[in-house]
Order: structure tokens, then sequence, then C-alpha cells
């Protein structure tokens, strides 16, 4: 159960008690762990000092990082369009929503810290290649369509996975998701609204706004991730209330949401297995490429070199930056301690 | 093009040109913080210009809207200040070029107060807010940056010698503002110097930093004669609004 960091607060309060305690470390610990289960099958929250199985921790930073990760990549592919947004009103609105993401990044890194991981470890992961964001980010943004494309797909299908996880069993994670969950479905309304003024524009914005949605359309539905029977983390997530919908269940669901809206738009969604099943209230859609999926998740979509080269640019460039404001608050703070000598 | 409106145009461009160059930072700032300062910077600029734009548009009485006047100009109808169109840089440039616009822009929103124009000076009134906020953020990192390191003291240094001859232009009275002066709309440009400059030095001696010698060349992109810089920044900004003449987004 001990942890290389140091920063667990379990073993290292067990360490203060002395030999004898530990001897019984084992044996506590299944103690523990069916307090917490009791615990977290009555709907109660787990804070950050409260104990938990070492293997909820990890699943929890894995997944709040890989979130976090996704926000900060996912500022890119829209923010490539702020110098060209159309309208000064358009701009203001990316601009906003690509703030908000920024804004979601920051907030999701410092709720995983709450579980005794620093940001510049996880952001150090992210540069390296060894963390996950999603996948959706490493595909291109050519036209100003695909911006309203991500708010209206990808956001979309954010939408439905992180709604559940405002009740998450993990306090700061699901706090933090009430506030996300609200500006993602102000921004999916904003891109909705985008597509909505494409459609109803000239046949080139017409047919800008097909050619995106056939660009986003099978990349949105991959978001759910792999289907319930290959999914590695699905179950023992579920008992732990961290997810509370299996992903074929959340993907039904967004595309029952959306074929109407797509509808409305009077664009095509570029599947012809497509069709209304009226006695089970659901469309039907066709097979995912789970090939693409594995491909784009190992590196080889068409823009995670890019995204990542983007991140890693920024870090290096920056770091002239952060090292001045360190020496600044050190020369401050060493003023202060000679003036008060 | 009536003194009035050109006045109005001048404080509109020189905020949406610095606006879109800020925009060009955002995912791509040294720290998340960054990039949200940054970004927030950019909104209100955009916010001012597009009221600005807007009261411009209904000045010249053509019926332009804001996104005429943004889009559909061309590179020598900008008046906006030379300063706002050169290049991002590094962060230490961009924190410079912002420090020295803010600096001024806080002095003019102050003396917009008094406007005779009630449409300025309510504009103003939301601006100067908005401004001393600009100005907090952009003198707390010329003040890190040149207090530092000796990388980044150097690199802001070289930012201000690079960037300090194209603030003359700011102070450069001509024939438009002498009319806005006459007429109560504005101050004289010559008339935000003394304030400017307080405000300036206080904080470059705080950042432990140097002001170069004024040159003597004295930019006029106030008149519409600019760097080479914004005709690719106009470049990429309207290109898809006027790839598709007409169309509503």
């Amino acid at each position: 159960m001990r942890r290389d960091s140091g920063v667990d607060l379990y073993t290292q309060g067990l360490d203060s008690l002395g030999k004898d305690c530990l001897r019984d470390e084992a044996e506590e610990s299944g103690t523990f762990e069916q307090r917490f289960q009791t615990r977290v099958d009555a709907e109660e929250k787990i804070e950050p000092k409260d104990w938990m199985p070492e293997a909820y921790r990890r699943t929890l930073i894995r997944q709040i990082s890989q979130h976090a990760h996704s926000e900060i990549v996912g500022m890119l592919p829209e923010g490539n369009w702020i110098t060209r947004a159309p309208s000064l009103l358009r701009k203001t609105i990316l601009i906003a929503k690509v703030q908000d993401e920024g804004g979601h990044g920051a907030y999701l890194y410092s709720a995983t810290e709450t579980l005794g991981v620093s940001r510049d470890e996880l952001i150090g992961q992210l540069l390296e290649g060894k963390a996950k964001y999603s996948s959706i980010f490493n595909y291109p943004t050519p036209t100003w369509a695909d911006v309203g494309a991500i708010g209206w797909l990808v956001d979309g299908a954010a939408i439905m996975n992180q709604v559940p996880l405002c009740r998450c069993s993990y306090g700061p994670y699901a706090r933090a998701m009430v506030r996300i969950c609200k500006e993602e479905s102000f921004h999916q309304r904003q891109g909705y609204e985008i597509m909505m003024r494409l459609s109803r524009g000239t046949t080139a914005q017409k047919d800008m706004a097909q050619q995106a949605l056939n660009r986003w359309w099978w990349p949105s539905l991959m978001m759910f991730g792999p289907s319930d029977a290959e999914s590695k983390h699905s179950a023992q997530s579920m008992r732990w209330k961290i997810k509370r919908f299996s992903n074929d269940e959340l993907r039904q669901k967004f595309v029952d949401y959306t074929v109407p809206q797509a509808e409305f738009l009077g664009l095509t969604i570029p599947d012809p297995d497509l069709r209304r099943d009226e006695a089970a209230q659901h469309y039907r859609f066709g097979t995912i490429d789970w090939n693409e999926f594995e491909q784009v998740l190992k590196g080889h979509g068409p823009c995670n070199r890019e995204r990542l080269e983007a991140r890693r640019r920024a870090h290096d460039e920056g770091r002239w930056v952060r090292d001045a404001a360190i020496a600044h608050a050190a020369k401050q703070a060493a003023r202060k301690n000679s003036r008060a000598a | 093009m009536m003194p009035h409106c050109a006045y109005v145009l001048r404080i509109a461009d020189t905020s949406l040109i610095l606006a879109q160059r800020l925009g060009e930072w955002v995912g791509h700032a040294p720290a998340i913080e960054e990039d949200l300062g940054l970004a927030n910077v950019s909104l209100d600029l955009l916010g001012q210009a597009r009221m600005l734009l807007s009261y411009a548009g209904e000045l010249e009485g053509r019926g332009r809207s804001e996104d005429d006047l943004a889009y559909l100009r061309e590179e020598s109808e900008f008046l906006n200040a030379t300063l706002v169109e050169q290049p991002n840089g590094d962060f230490g440039q961009t924190v410079v070029r912002q420090f020295l616009v803010d600096a001024w822009q806080l002095e003019l929103y102050e003396q917009l107060l008094e406007s005779k124009d009630p449409r300025l000076a309510e504009i103003a009134a939301k601006a100067v807010k908005e401004t001393r906020y600009h100005l907090r953020y952009s003198a707390g990192w010329l003040v890190r940056l040149g207090d530092g390191t000796d990388e980044s003291h150097a690199r802001v240094q070289d930012a201000l010698t690079r960037l300090w001859p194209l603030t003359g232009e700011l102070f450069s009275t001509d024939e438009v503002d002498r009319e806005i002066a006459q007429a109560g709309i504005g101050p004289a440009a010559e008339a935000l110097l003394p304030g400017w400059s307080a405000r300036v030095a206080a904080v470059f001696a705080e950042a432990r930093l140097a002001a170069p010698v004024m040159s003597p060349f004295s930019w006029h992109g106030k008149q519409g004669r600019h760097s080479e810089h914004l005709g690719f920044v106009l470049a990429e900004m309207q290109s898809l609004h006027r790839a598709h003449p007409g169309a509503t987004w």
C-alpha cells in the first residue's frame, strides 16, 4: 500500500504509530476498505484526507489529470481560429470559450493535487508523452465550421460523460465538475448556434457545416471509449461510483440526443446504417472504426505530433518567464526579511 | 472623414489590433494563468473596440457596422497606433508593449471621463476600470521580469529599446487631435504625456529598467501610415470574412 512519492497520508500516519501497528496494516486496510466501500455505497463524498484504496487514488489521478490535459490540449484546435473568427462577436465568444477551457484545466489540476501529485509533475508527464489526453483533439480544424462542430458534438459528448461526474464519489472532482458542466453546456449551445448560422447561410457555408459534421461525427462517438466489453477500467470505476453509466449507454444517449439536432440543421449524419428503432426508442448506428481509434490513441492521429509540440514549445519558451517570476519572488522575500532584521 | 469619427476610430482600432495580437497567445502562454490573463485583457479590449467601432459607424453615418469597419477596411484606413501592431515577440516583448499601451490608455480614458461627448464618456467609464486591471497585470509582469533573472532583465530591456521609439506617436498632436481638444471631446495627445511619463517611470524604477532616449522619427499609424506588420495582421483577421461577401456568421 505504500507509495514511492511519500505523500500517502494513511501510511504516513501509520509510521508515526510504530511498528506494532504496521504489522496489522494488511488486516487494517481490509477493514478500511470495507468502510470506504460502505461510505461510497451510501453516496457519501470521499474527501482528500479520508482513507482511500491506493487503486482508487491512482484511478482518480489518471482520470482527472487526463481530463485536465484534454482541456489544455483542447485549447489548441479551437484557438487556431481566434485570429480568423469571422465576426467580432464570434471572436469574443471563441476567446472566452478557449479561456474557459484553460480555466477548467487549472481547476482540474488543482483537484488532482488534492490526491498528492503536483501540477508540474502532471504537466511533465504530458509533455514527455507519458500521459494521455482525449484523442479527439488530435484532429485538425481546417475551417470555421470545425469550431462549431467541436462545440456542438465534442462538447456535447463531453457533457454526456461529465454530468454524471458531478455525482462522483470523490468530493473535489465532483464539485469541480458542477462548474465545468455549466460552462460546457454553454459552449455546446454556442457551437450549435454556429452550426445553425452556417446551415441557414450561403451554399458555401452549408457545405462547410456538412463537411465539418462529416469530420467530427465518428471521432465524437469514439470519445465515449471502447465498448463495455472492451473497457478495462469500467467495472471497478462503477463500484467506486467514479463512473455511473457504461460507455455504450452514454454513447447511445448522445446519438439519441444529437440525431434530431442534425435533422433540425438539415445536415446529414455520415452513417448509412443510421436508422430509428421505434420499438426501442433509439437511433441505431453503424460500426465504429476502432482501428482508427487505436491508431490515434497510439499517436498516429493527424495532429498528435503538432499538439504536443505546441504544448512543449509553450512550456520551453515560457521557462525563462517562470524562472524570472520565482527569482523575483525570492528577491522580494529576501528584501522583506532584511528590512525586518 | 470628420475629425470626431477619425478620433473614435483611432481609439477603437488601437484596442482592436492589440486584442487581435493578444489573441495569438491564447493556448501558447508561459503558464495556464497567463493564458487566462492574456485572454482576459484581449476580451476587454475587444469589447472596447466593438463599442467604439459601432459608435464610429454611427458618427460616419454610412450605415457601417462594427464588422464592416473591422473586416472590410483597407490597411491605410486603420487608424491604430503603430505600437499595437508590432509582433508579440517573446512574452517579455508582449508585456512591454502591453504596459506602454495600458499606461497610455489609462491616461486617455481617465481624461475622456470629462468628455463633452456623452457616448465617449460612457465608454471611458467602463474602459477605465478594465484598463486599471490591465495596467496592474502588465506592470506586475514588467517588474517580475525586469527584477527577476539576468536573462529576463536583458530580454525586457531589449524589448523596451525596440518598442520605445513607437511611443512618440501616442503624444504627437495633429490636426484631428487639435479639433477634438478644442471641441472638448478629448484631450490633445500631448496632454497625456506628463501623466504617462510619471506612471511609466515609477514602474521602470521598480523593474530596474532604463527608459531609452526618444528617437526623433515618429510613426503615423493614427493617420493610416503603418509599419510592415499591420498588413499581415489584417490579412489573417479579415481572410474568412472577406472570402464570403455578405454572409452572416
